[in-house]
Order: structure tokens, then C-alpha cells, then sequence
């Protein structure tokens, strides 16, 4: 059994010979071919007289259906057309993502009154114009066929009840006020983290009022403990730029913890290298399982999650010469500690815990290393998270308790992401009026009296602040299109106040800032930051030695330990309703469409016996081909779930780890309602705050279920070098280890008969050049910034038109992603769960200038354009797939049903020969979500191939606008989604003629990192990568380095044998 | 026919440029600079021989102080400034109910050519005005020969057939006499030879037909349905030379053209209630339209009674549900302002004649190969030097070399990618 260092999935790695043959087929169908051997063509189910009958039956019906009448098309025009519109030209509207205190300040686009687009805003100074997934796919939720369209009065109990539309707000306004008065009792206003300023002061002033604030997933342990520090009851900004060296305890800093946005942007710019000096920052991450943070770390060290206190604890003493105590961790945080302290004031320690304890020590830790004041701002309080969990029990108390009389919720959802979910639900039977204001009929709002449901954002005025001093504002971008209303203009009505919120904030911000001019400035830039003088605190230690005694009594678990997690996709649930993040496969497990148990090699082989790790290889193969996955049952006490279990590297050996968010009500539509399981009753409330980590009993369930992941399929047939990885102490000692390959193929290639050298772009290939008179596209990515976040594969479904396929579709490969990002993971050569690294790649069309698809479409439907570009023509493709089978980077989508309701007949999605489609390519399928398609781009029907067009719309449009303003196209006109989606700014676009272009510059001052996928195809693509490198000390000797005779080349070696056949 | 009509164009310009030349005595330069600062500037608000939405050009030198161009231009130039201590402005406010558009890039040289170009074309009307047409009305005699070589044909064939016949008769008369027995001879249509020769022809047409069918499935040449008004592009854009720019200025800058809304018709129509002094408007079908009744249906939509024009509230207007004439398939990106504007090709180049349409007709096939066509033969806007040209161009350091060696002498759209299938599939 030969290992591999870089390897996708498990099958892989243990280098199956079945694995192989399976790999072969591009498209793993079964062809409708019968045996012919036994019997005549005549007797066949369907025989050539049939075959005739029926071709030529289809082709009258095609032309009758095609041509017989052409519908008569209408163009409507405005009566009045509104003075700043233009039809086809998109408007651009700055406006603000809030979502339970996630706060990203965006520019929405509109094109003829939809907002179809969300791009970052670029005058925002600390997200930079960076996105995440969730923020990109806000849009669909705006067109959600789910969501609640009039205000709702709800009647009958059990079997009965029945949910009525209340015809105007008037009515529903009287009824609620009356409901109220006849309540009595206290009036309470429960939401997650509210950052608005104008609506805290409305809720101020709504008469005894009380609000609480309950957050899906809780910070209340950092609040609580950063308040016993001296500092108040806030959170910190934090500079991930600033740090040299950062230490995460568990925080999914890139991915979901507090505002990642913000904090990639500040990481990706510490991780680029600079090439002159070779310096970046160092990232250790301490953790359970094997989080997207943990992923990009260059050293990780996994603990059992009940043990984080003690691993906070010993890196506290270590910074003063103590010994570790868990012996797991303990050389690393000797060396971690170390390495803290010699860079003092340039690091940065983070902690994902929600206990205050282990919160109070970790800021002890950032004392002892100099971080408050260098890369954490006290000055700069964020108000991503506000909910303490003592006020929600307390809550919870005086709802049994009976005191009180009505309950207004906005935000908060307890019914599903409480601990104590089942007794919430019967406290909230005491509660005599229950008014909800969620856009969706979710698990708490559907137990509502009233329900008012309250506008999307893009519809919304509004305001939120997510740091002091940073106000973002939201306007709307489209007419509300249902009947829906500002839950504080509820708010203000019910207060006696007979403004309505629109009124309400443009005055209060004209007030603050001074005039109607300041107020319409702050509206178009969207964001207004200022310094404010915020009172910093000074630190105090005072509450250290009791956090230290809490966290050495605290008992380590010896079992099982579950540990929830949060995706980039679905978060704490609110993604859910997404098609689009439901599709988006997550960042580590590559699966779509669930939620699953993570899982250890070792555990996986003890608790199921799947022994990965030097089993045999039919089991690998198993495994990893079929998508039906062992499941296990999780028991909690009288809690039990049971969830299919995927395995992976890197995890600790004790610890199953589960996402929450999923497992939704069915009334939140089957996008969210049918998928996942429900983990948020697993965790546990330990008096102060909620810890998501619990011992569990786990057991085999005997049966299995099919996980939809993407990674399997797509074989690169063993061509190591598609992604090229090294540390940076190897780059420093061998800077040329990278691009040594390319210099090899030339000089190998690179010489005619007579031993002269040659062009080798030129002399590679048999094909003539390309002329490229004016602009050549090239693309960029650097794939350390890059943390497999997928804000960018979600960014190309909103401005590519790409289709959602379903669970089921994506089971049969048929996943339409035009952007994927690969993940690799890094291991030890001789045990694959010694994780070493994992590398994101994102892999799309790369626009070879020598492309194998071209040559071998029978009816050139993809070609090359004079500007680089590898065009696909959808109206000339015939669906051969020829194209795809030829391409080496497998990125080439083929249309196997009408996910779109493209074709003219109206069957097509439901006929035998493709199977049912899911009801989310349904619901994509409906006039209302179709709003969001991208009218510049086609929609394709089935039967073509798709894929990467660089965003070719935008070039055009940028090209015309240059044109039209008589001026040369300047760098930076012309971006793609992908490239505009990223915060980590990862990917560079531009025209790679222009020598003064960031594109140009990004490719000559890498020189050691740059690298093409496959270079040895000779397929000139468009798109470079820059090396992934981890900042470790560990030094991979070049096998067969420098001098190596050609043909002897390392990794590059089976390759190379491509490379010769490639040539012959 | 096709021939004939350019040249008929030809000589009605010529005609009108001697005349114009040899009457009138101003340069022909200031008039033709005039006729492109009418045609942006006053075009879309004002006519020479009638109101519009402003007052009849012609003759305007005989109104007011206008003889004085300075006092002329002061007035382009800051109407509102003007208006405030002049009498008579105030008076055309008064009576077209707003105030003139000012246009304060304007400068007395401008106004010279102005005002030449409006007296050229007011001298033009009066003297020659009837004899524009005489050109135009050259016989048709392309259709007139295929006719005769029709005609021709089939006498010829006809004659043919008879011989062929003749042929064989005398052929069997002589067999008879010298006693040589033939079987009976077959009827043609059982001849063996006319059959396979009648199934290949039947096959080669047919199969033609069938083709050319099939391309031309989905096209609509010559498509000109009937409109919910009767609106005639003659009346307004032939006759009254509105700029196209008034109602479809979208197609400038956005890839729709866009069909005016109906606030647009309305600021001319607020005034204009009546058809009167046009030419009678005869649809398709040859039947005559009552311009007026087709304005009433305007004031339908538009919630306006032309009785009592104060109350009109522009909120109440409905949209016109105009039928689309020119429709590309979905497949298709077309970008109109990429033609109008970086392109600088005329709206006539697919529209066709368009100021002679009363209701539009589809002129162009707007098919693939007519889209080719035009960008294999149209040279770009590109900077030749750097007086001329789109400055967009200054990056195909290519071309601008092979055309200093004289390599090249132009470069086409299909130069820099205008072939390319993503140009226009995406």
C-alpha cells in the first residue's frame, strides 16, 4: 500500500485499485443500452422501427411545437417613468446585512426595480467590501417562496388550529392592543442582538418594556468575563493584520465566530507573503474537531472540548514557566507559549468558549502578552453579540411563574435553538399574548398568537451600529412585495406613538447629524465611521485566581463528547431556508444538503469497525465511494438523535462533532424543513452561561443514509501537481522548489531537435497560437489568504444564473457549481489522520489558451475568444460532453435535467428518464424566486454544458463603459463575483497585457510561490495559483532536487508520463 | 427597385444642395453645422414650420429682437436670467406653459449656423417643396423584366414540349413506313427518365424549401402588427424631424431602446390634440386613421382631458401595451447603446427607413448571419491618431502598428472579436 500526501478522500489515499477504475468515468451513468447478444433488434424493448417512429414523430412535433405560431410579445413601458431609472442599467443602493447581530455593510444591486445582486461596500474600513456566503445568499431570501406575505391572526388549538389573514394593519393593531390591555402582566420584547441605535431608543421609550436578548449561539461567557476584567460588558474589536502570531482556542475566527468577515480580511493580510523578506504570521489553533479556522492553521493541536479550560490554564502558566497539565497539548503549549512571548504585542489569543471562566483566562493571557491596546481595541467595543443567558432564564421563570402577559418576539427563536426548547414551549402556553414578527413561519413563530411578519432588509429602512462609532445604514432597494411592516413601527404604534419607523429614523438621524444633505450623504455611502470617545477600562486581574480554581475543579469528561459547530452555510440556523447555502458544500466535509456526526479515524474504527487507517482497502473504498453513510444515535438523557457519520481527519479521538441549524420545521418550506437533524437540544446550561459541549452515549443504529458530497467525483487520475503546498522554511531554503517543475518542462520541452531553445508557449503544442491583439484576461488566486469560506462559489450562483439541483441530483454528481473550491487534505505520509494541513483550492474554467475542450466539440460550440477567454456557446452546444471528458480540471457542468424550466416543454422536469426532481428546483423554479435570475445572462435549459465564463457579462459591460467615456479600460473596471465576493481578497482579475495592472504585478513579484494546475498538460491556462505555504519549521527535502536528471522529478513523476503523451 | 430608390434619394439631395447653394446666400457649412446643432439641441422641443412644445422656428429673425443674434443667444443661453426683464419671453412662457430649455454651451457662432440651417430650410419649402418627389418616382422596371423573362421562359418551354412531341410523331410516322414495330409508347408520366428526373427536382427544390423554411422559422421580416395606437414614426420623426433621441434616449445608454413612457408623449401632446395639416394616414390595409382619434386614445391612457388640461394628474396614467415588434431570441445579448454609442451606427442601419413608416415595420432579418454581415464590413471607431477615434482602442498596439506599415488599412469589428460567439451568447 503506497501513501499519499495529498489526498481528497479516503479511497484515495489508500490507493484502490477499485478507486481507480471508478474514477475513470467522467460521468458516472448508466447508458441506456440493452443487451443486444440475445435477441434481434426487432424483439428489443425498443427496436429500429420503433426508434424511426419515434424520431421521426419527434422531429414533426419539435418543428410544429417551434414554429407554428410565434407568440405575440408585448413591451409595456413606464406611464411615468421614475427620473433616475434606466431600463437595463443597474443602480447600485448602499444598505447594511444585519442579521442577530451579524452585521456586514453592503451595496445591493438593482437592475429595473430587483435587487439581484449584493456586493461588499468598499468604504467600510473594517470589512473592506468583503462578503460571506450568507451575505451573498441574503438576496434569494428576499424572494423566498416561504415567507410569511400578511399579517397573521392565529386561532383553535391541536388538530384545529388555523392561521388567519388579518386584512389590514389597522384591524391588527386594534386587536393587539386590546389582546395587551386584556393580558396585563408584564409586556416583554424578546430578540437576538439588536445593533440598531433608533430602534434601542424606540424600545426605551415604549412604556414598561422590558427587552431580552437571546442569541442562538451565545458570547455571554466573554461579556461576563471581559466585565470581570475591567472592562464592561463589551467585546473588544480585534486586529488580525497586527498580529504576527495568533492562538485560537476553539474560536472559528474565519468562519462563524463573532465577525468573520472582518477578521479574514485582517488574517488574509498577515498570511500573504511578502517574497522579498519571506515573513508571515504564524496561526496555532487548539481545538476538537477540525474547524475551517483549524483548517487554515499552520499548526494544530486537537483536545478533548471539555478540556479548553485547562488548555487555556497551561498556556497561562506557561507564559510564566508552568507546567502544562494536559499532557495532549503540553509540548505545544511550551512551544505556543514561547513563541507568545516573543513576539509581545503582536499577537493575538482568541477563544471560542463560552464559559466565563475560561473567557477571564484567556484575557489574563492577552494581558500577559501585551495584546490589549495592540491587536485588541478596547476603544472600539463591537455589539456583534449582546444576549446574557441568565436574563433568558430568568425569563423562562417568569413566563411559568405566569407574570408574563405578552410576549412580542423579533429575531429570537427559542422553540428551536434553546437548550431548554420543550420547556420554553410550555411556558409559553402561560404567556396570554404572543406576537410574533419573523419574516418566516419558524418553530416559535408558529406557536404565536399574532403574527406580524416584518420586511427583508433589502426592503427595510434602518440602522446598525456593529462598532462604536461605525453607523451602517440600511434603505431599501424594492417596494415591500408583501404585506408586511417595520416591527418598530409596531413597536411605535403600540407605544402610542403614531410615527411610522421611516419617519421615525429619518428623523432621528437628520437630527443626529445635522441636516437633511448629511443624512442623504450617509444614506448613499452607506457608512458613516467616526472615532467616538469610548471609555476603554483599564485591566484588572482581580478575577483571575477564582476563574483559575473553576476551570482545575471543572471535570474531563471520559466519554464520548459531542461538540457543536457552526457552518459558514446555514450558521445557527438562519441559512437554513437558502437553496443556495444548503447547496454550498461545506468548507471541510465537502457534503450538501445535511447535517452529520464528524468523526475520528480511531473512533470510527472502535465504534463502527471502519478501519480506514490500514484497513483493507474494500472498506476504504466503500466508504468513501457509496454516499450511504453508518449511522449513529446520539443519547443525551431522554434526548436522542440520530445522525450519519463522516469521518475525517484531524478530529480528536473522543469527540464527535455536529453542526447545528439544521432540522427546521417543514412550515419554513422542504428547503430547510426535510434536512439535518436538530443537535441544539444537546447542549447544556451550567448556571451562568450555556456551554455547546456535552458527554454523550453513542451508538451504532444499524442503518445507513446517503450523504450528498461533491469531492468524490472529479478525479485529477493521480496528477499530484494540481496543488502545490510547502512550508515556509522549505521556501526559504529552496526558493526556486516551486517554480523548478515549470523550469524543467522548459528546458526539456523548450528545445528543438538540434538542442537550440525555443519558444516553448509556441513549440509545445501542435495548435497554432491564439492572436491576442488587445486585452488578455488573467486570473489569480492565492491560496494562502484563501480559507474555503465558499462566499465566492455563492457570489457565481447570484450572477451566473447557476441552478440549484437538490439533494438528489447532487447524489448523482450532477452538482452545477461553475466554482468549487477543493479540498485537500495534508497528512503524515504513513497515517492519514495525522493532519498536517489542509489546503483550500478553488477550481473553476481555466481558460487554457491550448484548451482540450475546444479541439474535440464536434459542433464548436466552445472556442477561444481574442481575449483569452474559453467561450462556451449554451444555443450552439448539442450535449455530447465530449468537452467535459477532455478537460483536466473537471469544471465543466452538463445540464442533466431542466433545472431551470428553460425548455419550451413543460415536462421536462418531471419526466421518467431524469427522475423527480427535488421541490427546491421547484421552488427556484417560481415566478417569484426567478426575480433574483441575472437577466444579462442566459438561462440554460437542458441538455448544454456550462461553466466558468469569467463573469464575461461584466467585462462587456466594463468595456462599454470605457468605450462609451472614449478612455482605455482601466485595471480594477472590470471584476468578477468571485473576486468581489472574497474578504480575503484572494483573487486577483485583470488584464495580464497591461503590465501596470494588479494582475501583472500579483504574477511577478510571486515568483517562488506561482504556479499553473497541470502545467505539464501545456495547456496555457489563464488562471494562476500562488503556492500554499504553512509557516512551520519542518523543511520537505525535494526529492531528486536541482541536479536531478529530467524524467526523475519528485512528485512531479507521474505526470510527466502524461506530459510525453501529451506531446506524441 | 432596390436600386432605384438610393439613386432617387441621390438626386432629390443634389437637386436640394444646388438650390440651396444657388438661392440662398450663405455658406453651405454654416447651414450643415446648423442642421447638427438643430437636429441635438432644438430638435426634439421645436419645429421649423410648427408648434410643438415650443414655437415655430421659421421666420424667427422677423419676431422680436431675434435679428440680433447677441439678443438671441443671451436668451439660449440663461432663459430664466432673459425671461425676467423681457416682456415677450414671458408671454411664450405663457403660452406653451414652461419655460425654454437653456442651453448655456451655446456660443453666437452656434446661433449664426442655427439660424442659416432654419432660413435655408424655410427658403427650401417655399420654392421647392412640390418638386421634391419629382425623382423619387423613377419607373419599376426590375419587376417588369422578370416578368417578360417569365413570360419568355415559358413560351420557350412551352414551345420545347410541342417540338419534343412533334419529335416523336414523326418518328412513329416513319417507323410506321418502314414498317418497324415499336411497342406502344408510354405516357410520360410512366416514363421512367421523367420520373426519376421530376423526383430529383421534387427533392432538390423540396429539400431547398424545406431549409430555407427551417432557418427562417421564428423570423419576422416584414412584421407589422397593429398597434394599440396608431402611431405614426412618419408623422413624427419623418415630418416633424423629432430626434430619436427624445423618445428612445435609453437606447444611448442602456442596452433597451426603450418605448417612451406616456409622460413623454404627454409634453408634447399636452398642446398638440389635433392631427390637421399632415398627410391622411392609411394603415396596411389601406384604410384611412383619424389622427385625432388616435390622439383621443393617447388622452385615454393618459388620464387627460384635453378640456380641462389643469387637472390632468400624470400619476393616473396607464401604460400602453404596445405590441414588440423587433424580438430577439432569449440566447441573444444585444446591447443597443454598444451600437448607438460606441458604435455610432444610425438607428436606420436595422430599423430601416424609418422616418417613411407609419406604424413600424421590421425591416432587417435579425438573423445570425445579417448580425455577422455587418460586423465583418463595419469599421470601428478606432484612434487612428490621437485627434481621432475611441481612445478605448489605444491598447491594440498591434493594429496601430500593421496600420502605420500599411498592413492594414482598417480595422472591422470582426478585427477586435466581433465574430466571436461569446460577443453576443453568454
Amino acid at each position: 500500500m503506497s501513501q499519499k500526501k495529498y489526498w481528497q478522500s479516503f479511497g484515495e489515499v489508500n490507493d484502490n485499485e477499485n478507486f481507480r477504475k471508478q474514477q475513470q468515468d467522467e460521468f458516472r451513468e448508466e447508458l441506456p443500452f440493452e443487451g443486444l447478444d440475445d435477441k434481434g433488434l426487432i424483439d428489443a424493448k425498443a427496436p429500429r422501427r420503433d426508434f424511426l417512429k419515434y424520431l421521426g414523430f419527434s422531429t414533426a412535433a419539435a418543428t410544429l411545437a417551434a414554429s407554428c405560431k410565434i407568440p405575440v410579445k408585448k413591451a409595456i413601458p413606464y406611464a411615468n417613468k421614475p427620473e433616475n431609472l434606466i431600463p437595463g442599467v443597474a443602480q447600485y443602493y448602499a444598505t447594511t446585512y444585519v442579521q442577530d447581530g451579524d452585521v456586514v455593510p453592503v451595496v445591493a444591486k438593482v437592475r429595473d426595480g430587483r435587487p439581484i445582486k449584493i456586493e461588499g461596500n468598499d468604504l467600510c474600513s473594517f470589512t473592506g467590501g468583503g462578503t460571506s456566503a450568507r451575505v451573498q445568499a441574503s438576496v434569494l431570501d428576499l424572494y423566498d417562496t416561504h415567507r410569511l406575505r400578511f399579517p397573521i391572526h392565529r386561532t383553535g388549538s391541536g388538530e384545529n388550529v388555523k392561521y388567519e389573514e388579518v386584512p389590514t394593519f389597522e384591524q391588527f393593531d386594534k386587536a393587539v392592543g386590546e389582546a395587551m390591555k386584556v393580558a396585563g402582566g408584564t409586556t416583554v420584547l424578546l430578540t437576538s442582538t439588536l445593533v440598531s441605535p433608533s430602534t434601542k431608543e424606540i424600545i426605551a421609550a415604549f412604556p414598561g418594556l422590558r427587552h431580552v436578548v437571546a442569541d442562538p449561539v451565545s458570547y455571554s461567557g466573554m461579556l461576563l468575563a471581559n466585565e470581570a476584567s475591567g472592562f464592561g460588558r463589551k467585546l473588544p474589536s480585534y486586529d488580525f493584520s497586527a498580529a504576527k502570531v495568533i492562538v485560537s482556542l476553539g474560536a472559528d475566527f474565519l468562519g462563524t465566530w463573532l465577525s468573520p468577515v472582518e477578521f479574514a480580511k485582517g488574517y488574509a493580510t498577515g498570511r500573504k507573503i511578502n517574497e522579498g523578506s519571506f515573513t508571515m504570521s504564524k496561526h496555532y489553533q487548539f481545538e476538537s474537531y477540525l474547524s475551517l479556522t483549524g483548517a487554515s492553521a499552520d499548526e494544530r493541536f486537537t483536545h478533548r472540548p471539555s478540556e479548553t479550560g485547562a488548555v487555556a490554564l497551561d498556556l497561562l502558566n506557561a507564559l510564566t514557566g508552568g507546567e502544562p497539565v494536559v499532557k495532549a497539548t503540553a509540548a505545544a503549549v511550551k512551544k505556543v507559549a514561547a513563541d507568545l512571548l516573543a513576539n509581545n504585542g503582536a499577537s493575538l489569543v482568541v477563544c471560542g468558549s463560552n464559559d466565563k471562566d475560561i473567557q477571564v483566562i484567556v484575557n489574563a493571557i492577552n494581558n500577559a502578552i501585551g495584546a490589549f491596546g495592540k491587536t485588541i481595541d478596547w476603544g472600539k467595543p463591537v455589539n456583534y453579540r449582546q444576549g446574557i443567558d441568565a436574563d433568558f432564564t430568568q425569563l423562562l421563570s417568569d413566563m411559568e411563574a405566569g407574570n408574563v402577559g405578552t410576549l412580542l418576539i423579533h429575531g429570537a427563536n427559542p422553540v428551536y435553538h434553546s437548550w431548554e426548547a420543550d420547556r420554553f414551549k410550555a411556558a409559553l402556553a402561560k404567556v396570554k399574548l404572543k406576537v410574533s414578527f419573523s419574516e418566516r413561519m419558524d418553530e416559535t413563530t408558529e406557536l404565536c398568537d399574532y403574527i406580524l411578519p416584518a420586511h427583508h432588509y433589502l426592503e427595510s429602512w434602518g440602522d446598525a451600529e456593529p462598532k462604536a462609532g461605525a453607523v451602517s445604514f440600511q434603505q431599501p432597494t424594492i417596494y415591500p412585495l408583501f404585506k408586511t411592516r417595520p416591527f418598530q413601527t409596531s413597536l411605535l404604534k403600540w407605544s402610542g406613538n403614531n410615527t411610522d419607523y421611516e419617519t421615525y429614523f429619518k428623523n432621528y438621524w437628520t437630527g443626529k447629524l445635522g441636516s437633511e444633505a448629511a443624512f442623504n450623504k450617509a444614506l448613499q455611502d452607506g457608512i458613516k465611521e467616526e472615532t467616538v470617545a469610548v471609555s476603554a477600562g483599564s485591566y484588572s486581574g482581580a478575577a483571575v485566581d477564582a476563574a483559575k480554581a473553576a476551570v482545575s475543579a471543572a471535570k474531563i469528561s471520559t466519554g464520548t463528547e459531542l461538540v457543536l459547530y457552526q457552518k459558514t452555510s446555514i450558521g445557527t440556523g438562519t441559512g437554513a431556508t437558502n437553496p443556495w447555502l444548503q447547496e454550498l458544500p461545506d468548507a471541510i466535509s465537502k457534503a450538501t444538503w445535511d447535517n452529520y456526526a464528524l468523526m475520528s479515524l480511531p473512533m470510527a474504527k472502535e465504534l463502527l469497525g471502519l478501519n480506514l487507517i490500514d484497513g483493507s482497502e474494500k472498506e476504504s473504498n466503500n466508504y468513501e465511494y457509496y454516499p450511504q453513510k453508518p449511522v449513529i444515535k446520539l443519547t443525551l438523557g431522554k434526548k436522542e438523535v440520530e445522525l450519519p457519520v463522516l469521518v475525517i481527519p484531524g478530529m480528536n479521538a473522543h469527540t464527535i462533532a455536529v453542526a447545528v441549524g439544521y432540522g427546521r420545521s417543514i412550515n419554513l418550506g422542504k428547503t430547510a424543513g426535510e434536512v439535518g437533524q436538530n443537535v441544539y437540544p444537546f447542549s447544556k446550561f451550567n448556571g451562568t452561561t450555556v456551554s455547546y459541549h456535552n458527554e454523550v452515549t453513542v451508538a451504532d443504529a444499524g442503518r445507513k443514509h446517503k450523504i450528498a458530497q461533491t469531492q468524490i467525483h472529479n478525479s485529477y487520475e493521480e496528477r499530484v501537481e494540481v496543488v502545490r503546498e510547502t512550508t515556509l522554511a522549505t521556501l526559504k531554503k529552496y526558493p526556486a522548489v516551486i517554480p523548478d517543475f515549470r523550469n524543467h518542462l522548459e528546458e526539456t520541452y523548450g528545445r528543438s531537435k538540434d538542442g537550440k531553445t525555443v519558444d516553448y508557449r509556441k513549440e509545445g503544442t501542435l495548435y497554432p497560437m491564439h492572436d491576442q491583439p488587445g486585452i488578455k484576461w488573467g486570473m489569480n488566486i492565492d491560496m494562502n489568504a484563501c480559507y474555503g469560506c465558499g462566499a465566492c462559489v455563492v457570489a457565481c450562483h447570484a450572477e451566473n444564473n447557476v441552478p440549484v439541483v437538490g439533494k438528489s441530483e447532487v447524489l448523482r454528481y450532477h452538482d452545477m457549481h461553475w466554482l468549487r473550491i477543493d479540498r485537500y487534505f495534508v497528512s503524515d505520509e504513513k497515517n492519514p489522520d495525522q493532519l498536517k494541513g489542509v489546503v483550500f483550492q478553488p477550481m473553476m474554467c481555466q481558460h487554457c489558451d491550448n484548451a482540450p475542450c475546444e479541439n474535440v466539440c464536434p459542433v464548436a460550440a466552445t472556442n477561444h475568444s481574442a481575449e483569452g477567454i474559453n467561450q462556451m456557446t449554451y444555443n450552439r452546444c448539442i450535449g455530447t460532453r465530449y468537452c467535459a471528458n477532455n478537460c483536466p480540471y473537471k469544471v465543466r457542468r452538463f445540464n442533466w435535467a431542466d433545472y431551470t424550466g428553460a425548455d419550451s416543454f413543460k415536462d421536462n422536469q418531471d419526466q421518467q428518464l431524469v427522475g423527480k426532481l427535488d421541490p427546491v428546483v421547484h421552488q427556484m423554479n417560481d415566478d417569484l424566486t426567478r426575480m433574483v435570475l441575472n437577466p444579462d445572462v442566459t438561462v440554460r435549459s437542458r441538455g448544454v454544458i456550462e461553466k466558468c465564463s469569467f463573469c464575461f457579462q461584466r467585462l462587456q459591460a466594463a468595456k462599454l463603459e470605457a468605450k462609451k467615456d472614449n478612455r482605455p479600460l482601466k485595471d480594477g473596471d472590470a471584476k468578477t463575483a468571485c473576486q468581489t465576493a472574497c474578504s480575503a481578497n484572494a483573487i486577483v482579475f485583470g488584464n495580464a497585457h497591461d503590465a501596470e495592472s494588479a494582475i501583472s504585478k500579483v504574477r511577478k513579484e510571486n515568483p517562488s510561490r506561482g504556479y499553473y494546475v497541470l502545467e505539464q498538460l501545456h495547456v496555457l491556462p489563464n488562471v494562476s495559483y500562488l503556492a500554499k505555504v504553512r509557516n512551520t519549521d519542518e523543511i520537505i527535502e525535494p526529492a531528486g532536487h536541482h541536479a536531478a536528471p529530467a524524467g526523475n522529478h519528485g512528485e512531479a513523476q507521474p505526470a510527466e508520463k502524461k506530459a510525453e503523451e501529451a506531446h506524441h | 427597385m432596390i436600386l432605384c430608390k438610393p439613386i432617387g434619394q441621390r438626386l432629390s439631395v443634389l437637386f436640394l444642395s444646388f438650390f440651396a447653394l444657388s438661392v440662398v446666400s450663405v455658406s453651405a457649412q454654416d447651414a450643415a453645422a446648423g442642421k447638427a446643432l438643430y437636429a441635438s439641441k432644438c430638435g426634439a422641443c421645436h419645429n421649423i414650420f410648427k408648434k410643438m412644445t415650443g414655437p415655430a422656428l421659421g421666420g424667427l429673425e422677423d419676431r422680436h429682437k431675434w435679428a440680433d443674434h447677441k439678443e438671441l443667444l443671451a436668451w439660449i443661453n440663461n432663459p430664466a436670467a432673459y425671461m425676467a426683464k423681457d416682456a415677450y419671453t414671458q408671454g411664450l412662457k405663457a403660452e406653451y406653459g414652461s419655460m425654454m430649455t437653456g442651453f448655456p454651451e451655446i456660443t453666437l457662432k452656434d446661433v449664426d449656423d442655427l439660424v442659416a440651417y432654419i432660413n435655408a430650410e424655410v427658403v427650401a419649402q417655399k420654392s421647392g417643396g412640390d418638386k421634391k418627389d419629382v425623382a423619387a418616382e423613377a419607373p419599376d422596371t426590375s419587376n417588369q423584366n422578370a416578368l417578360i423573362f417569365g413570360i419568355i421562359s415559358l413560351i420557350l418551354g412551352v414551345v420545347a414540349l410541342i417540338l419534343m412531341q412533334v419529335n416523336s410523331n414523326l418518328k412513329k410516322m416513319s417507323d410506321d413506313a418502314e414498317g418497324i414495330l415499336r411497342p406502344a409508347p408510354l405516357p410520360f408520366y410512366r416514363n421512367k427518365t421523367y420520373i426519376a428526373l421530376a423526383s430529383v427536382i421534387f427533392f432538390v427544390f423540396g429539400g431547398y424549401m424545406v431549409a430555407k423554411g427551417a432557418i427562417g422559422l421564428g423570423r419576422q421580416t416584414n412584421y407589422q402588427p397593429d398597434q394599440p395606437i396608431f402611431y405614426s414614426h412618419k408623422v413624427h420623426a419623418g415630418i416633424n424631424q423629432i430626434n430619436c433621441l427624445y423618445c428612445h434616449g435609453n437606447a444611448w445608454e442602456s442596452k433597451h431602446a426603450a418605448i417612451p413612457s406616456v409622460n413623454v408623449c404627454m409634453n408634447c401632446h399636452k398642446a398638440i390634440s389635433t392631427y390637421e395639416k399632415g398627410p391622411k394616414l392609411y394603415n396596411d390595409r389601406g384604410e384611412e386613421i383619424d389622427g385625432t382619434a388616435e390622439i383621443a386614445k393617447l388622452y385615454k391612457y393618459a388620464g387627460f382631458d384635453p378640456n380641462n388640461p389643469n387637472k390632468w394628474d400624470p400619476s393616473m396614467a396607464k401604460p400602453i401595451e404596445w405590441v414588440k415588434i423587433h424580438n430577439l431570441p432569449d440566447h441573444v445579448y444585444f446591447n443597443h447603446s454598444q451600437h448607438v454609442t460606441a458604435g455610432n451606427v444610425q438607428c436606420q442601419s436595422c430599423h430601416g427607413e424609418i422616418t417613411a413608416m407609419d406604424e413600424v415595420k421590421q425591416v432587417a432579418e435579425l438573423s445570425m448571419g445579417w448580425c455577422i454581415n455587418c460586423h465583418r464590413q463595419t469599421n470601428v471607431n478606432f484612434n487612428y491618431d490621437s485627434t481621432k477615434g475611441n481612445k478605448f482602442y489605444s491598447i491594440y498596439e498591434k493594429f496601430h502598428n500593421d496600420i502605420k506599415s500599411g498592413k492594414m488599412d482598417s480595422v472591422k469589428v470582426k478585427d477586435i472579436g466581433g465574430l466571436e460567439c461569446q460577443k453576443c451568447h453568454y
